[in-house]
């Protein structure tokens, strides 16, 4: 036996044993040697390893170990000295890189562990965030079909388009079966089915409103899920199919009066349709939550939308409305405007027609009534006079009154003698009063001034009309007329509160009481009576005759002079008071001789009335203008005659009084003469007085006259009388406002 | 004198049928009332003037209504408004009613209505002329008799 030191066997070696352990060193080693080189393998492939010297550690080591058992494959049998020493610093190695890869996996090992750790949550991390994004997508999902919904709805103002295209996209956004709209019937008491998407003309099944799940989906604000068994739900043809969820939403009908609220009308709409939407049947889908919110959000807006729709409608009907109004007013006012020119026309023609011929029936009958007649014959003429003078009476009033109310009669204000007006009425009344036995007194103050400035033909027709009703309705007793001027106390009378008199230092406030002991009137006809062709019903009126317009003109006379008028009656059978003011001028100079009373008939001056006056005539018309020159050359003046305008202008001269002016041909020629006349003489006192002849005395052409500066108006055809009476007149005051 | 008489009972009695017939108007009364001994004339003066326009109005009218190219219906109305003047300047009652009538139809521009109406004015024209003339005869006849010619009322 050769020497060795290694240790002596205990046993004899077993050779199968030993066979065995042979080989199983040998795949040791090889599985040893191949492991590493698997692990650089692969990690050399993955990208990420942090720990490559850990590996390279590793890796000797298990090289180490690898080499130790091969080694071993040599000790198995007798063996050398020299593989005693590798095989003792092989294991020695491998001793120390074990022990050193032992302490350092101490520390890598928890960090690998973490690794792992970190992974796991990275993991799930990634799995939370897809959810979410999931969830964001989904919203902005809903958030975009609720735009589209929205622009949809609102994009329209007719409300059945609202409704329409609202079923239509929350049915495909929604892939709905079955969407329908139920609104609530006039009554209020059921909710009728108006609008569905499938069945195009739905008929009006109805439901009564206060069904338990109706009234649940109304009273929240969310949408409630019901089931497909309620009567709201069921209106697809039930059958083989499972339905579908069914889902109800309420949706407020605001009134315009909603928007006045601060809090979105929640808490004030009484009206709610019913939207309710079912998902198709047989398809288990369930309704989510943003399904849900989106049904909400559209409701509302279908809500706002319908909201502005009524508005809409609302404001086209008042607008339409306002339109037919102001048609039918512009027709009326057009029909009115053309009545109120009818009736100037008809009062322009009435006005030279009917007076021409009623003076010419009074003249003749007072003509007659001068010649020698029988007394049967005498008695005719005074009732043909009489009658036409009523007749003549009444056509002035009428006329007068139509002037009165077109606002186109203005008072002839002069100078008068206030004593003498009360003495004519006196005068006027007297025999009358004496007839019918009625003592008729007359009492002026003694502050009364004896001239004044007003109206004194009007003031007289006022006073005598007003005397006049007194006697005429009095049958017995006495009439008396007070008259004086009103003092501030007194001015302001409990029965006519809105009169307010402000006396100054020009005017007096003239007041009249007339106190007669007749019939009385009751105190609910006092109002009728200043109104027009109104008369109370009693038996003495219809007897003493009257149109009934005799008051009427006077209340109008009266609030042109800035006054007014009332009556006093205690009631029937007590006597009336009739009371007026009215406001005159009071004359600078009361002793100016002016304008002495004189009743308006022309005095007979003698045949040559104006010797040597100078008068200037022009008329186009040559029969016309030698009338006029033979009226004139009677009346003794001295006539130039012209016969155009030029004409005129050429010959006007200072030394002609007067310029007689025929205007009757149409157009603005003749008022154009008298413009240039007023030009020409720039001094008042040399300037003719101009006189236009015409054959009509409308307002236009008066108006016209008076623009142009003319001084007066005679109405054609002129008689001597007239004349003579117009020319003294003209040549006293210089001013004549109209000669018919 | 008895003569005389007659003469001026039956110029009182022509006159006032002229006066009745509506043939003239008051306007004439006053006219005649303008007679005296400065104008003694006056009337007749004023007549013929009128006879004269009249005739020459009458004849324009005629003229512009023949026309084939178109009836000036605006001169037909000058006219119309110069005879009316004249007419109710003498009192020529009935002349000037037929004017207005004849105005309406002028207006209306109506050709058949208008020459109707000139025929109208023509005949009414001829008759005033004749009563006139017919009653100058005899206030001249009264004249030459040695009486004064009475005054109509």
């Amino acid at each position: 036996m050769d020497s060795c030191n290694c240790i002596e066997p205990q046993w004899p070696p077993d050779d199968l044993l030993m066979k065995y352990q042979y080989i199983s060193d040998f795949f040791i080693a090889l599985a040893y040697f191949s492991i590493p080189l698997e692990l650089i393998y692969f990690v050399k492939k993955s990208a990420v390893f942090p720990y490559r010297w850990v590996l390279v550690q590793f890796g000797a080591f298990i090289v180490l170990c690898g080499a130790t058992h091969l080694i071993n494959l040599w000790t198995f049998t007798m063996h050398t000295r020299t593989v005693a020493m590798v095989m003792t610093t092989a294991k020695v190695f491998t001793a120390v890189v074990s022990c050193a890869t032992a302490l350092m996996l101490v520390h890598i090992i928890p960090d690998l562990l973490s690794v792992k750790t970190r992974e796991l949550f990275l993991k799930n991390k990634a799995a939370e965030l897809d959810r979410e994004m999931g969830l964001i997508r989904t919203q902005e999902e809903t958030g975009r079909h609720v735009r589209m919904l929205t622009h949809e709805i609102r994009s329209t103002l007719d409300r059945h388009t609202i409704l329409k295209t609202t079923l239509v996209e929350l049915g495909r956004t929604l892939a709905l079966e079955e969407c329908a709209l139920w609104m609530p019937t006039r009554t209020g008491l059921e909710l009728q089915l108006s609008y569905t998407l499938r069945q195009q003309n739905p008929v009006g099944y109805t439901v009564p409103i206060h069904l338990p799940v109706i009234n649940q989906v109304f009273s929240s604000s969310h949408a409630v899920k019901i089931s497909p068994k309620c009567p709201v739900a069921r209106i697809r043809p039930a059958g083989k199919y499972m339905p579908g969820e069914v889902v109800a939403v309420r949706v407020p009908l605001l009134h315009l009066s909603n928007f006045q609220i601060n809090d979105w009308p929640e808490l004030s709409t009484k009206r709610y349709a019913l939207m309710v939407l079912m998902l198709p049947s047989d398809s288990a889908r369930q309704w989510h939550a943003h399904e849900l919110e989106l049904v909400e959000v559209v409701a509302d807006q279908v809500a706002v939308a319908l909201s502005h729709a009524a508005i809409l409608e609302e404001s086209m009907r008042a607008r339409d409305l306002l339109m037919e109004q102001n048609v039918a007013l512009d027709l009326a006012r057009r029909e009115a405007e053309t009545a109120i020119r009818a009736r100037n026309d008809f009062l322009a023609v009435m006005n030279h027609e009917m007076r021409t011929p009623m003076h010419a029936i009074i003249a003749l009958s007072s003509l007659l009534q001068e010649t020698e007649l029988t007394p049967e014959q005498r008695l005719m003429v005074e009732t043909i006079l009489k009658s036409s003078n009523l007749l003549s009476t009444l056509i002035n009033d009428v006329l007068d009154l139509s002037r009165l109310e077109d606002g186109s009669l203005q008072l002839d204000l002069g100078t008068f003698n206030l004593f003498a007006v009360f003495r004519e009425v006196l005068n006027l009344i007297k025999p009358i009063a004496s007839v019918k036995k009625l003592h008729v007194s007359l009492n002026l103050a003694p502050d009364l001034p004896e001239y004044a400035i007003g109206d004194e033909k009007r003031l007289m027709q006022t006073i005598l009309n007003v005397v006049g009703n007194a006697v005429k309705f009095s049958k017995e007793g006495s009439i008396s007329i007070t008259a004086f001027v009103a003092k501030s106390e007194l001015l302001r009378d409990s029965q006519t509160p809105e009169f307010f008199p402000v006396p100054s230092d020009n005017h007096f406030y003239l007041r009249v009481q007339v106190k007669d002991s007749g019939v009385g009137i009751s105190p609910q006809d006092i109002p009728k009576l200043f109104t027009k062709f109104a008369q109370t019903q009693s038996t003495a009126t219809r007897n003493s005759g009257g149109s009934g317009l005799g008051l009427a003109i006077c209340k109008r006379f009266v609030n042109l002079m800035e006054g007014h008028i009332w009556i006093e009656s205690e009631g029937l059978g007590k006597g009336c008071t009739a009371i007026f003011m009215v406001k005159l001028g009071i004359p600078e100079r009361l002793n100016e001789p002016k304008l002495p009373f004189m009743p308006k008939v022309p005095t007979n001056h003698g045949p040559t009335a104006f010797p040597g006056l100078k008068v200037l005539v022009m008329d186009e018309n040559g029969v016309s203008r030698m009338v006029t020159k033979g009226l004139l050359v009677h009346l003794g003046c001295d006539v130039t005659m012209v016969s155009s305008r030029e004409e005129c202008l050429r010959v006007v001269s200072h030394e002609h009084k007067v310029v007689f002016m025929d205007v009757c041909v149409p157009g603005m020629d003749g008022y154009e003469v008298a413009i240039r006349i007023n030009e020409k003489f720039t001094k008042r006192h040399e300037r003719p007085i101009i006189v236009a002849l015409t054959g009509n005395t409308d307002k236009v052409t008066k108006e016209n006259c008076m623009r142009v500066g003319m001084d007066g108006i005679i109405l054609k055809p002129v008689s001597l009388d007239k004349m003579r009476s117009v020319l003294s007149d003209l040549l006293e005051h210089r001013v004549l406002f109209e000669a018919i | 004198m008895d003569f005389v008489n007659q003469l001026q009972r039956k110029f009182i009695d022509y006159s006032s049928s002229l006066h009745r017939e509506g043939i003239v108007d008051d306007q004439f009364t006053q006219l005649r009332k303008l007679e005296d001994e400065n104008s003694p004339h006056f009337v007749m003066e004023v007549a013929s003037l009128f006879f004269e326009d009249c005739e020459k109005l009458i004849n324009n009218m005629a003229i512009a209504l023949e026309q084939k190219q178109g009836v000036d219906f605006k001169q037909i109305d000058e006219c119309i408004h110069q005879l009316k003047g004249s007419s109710s300047s003498i009192g020529a009652m009935r002349v000037k009613n037929a004017c207005i009538a004849f105005r309406s139809f002028s207006d209306a521009q109506n050709r058949e209505g208008c020459l109707r109406c000139l025929q109208q004015l023509s005949h009414e024209y001829s008759l005033l002329k004749n009563k006139l003339q017919t009653l100058f005869l005899l206030e001249q006849q009264i004249v030459a008799a040695g009486g004064s010619i009475p005054r109509v009322h």
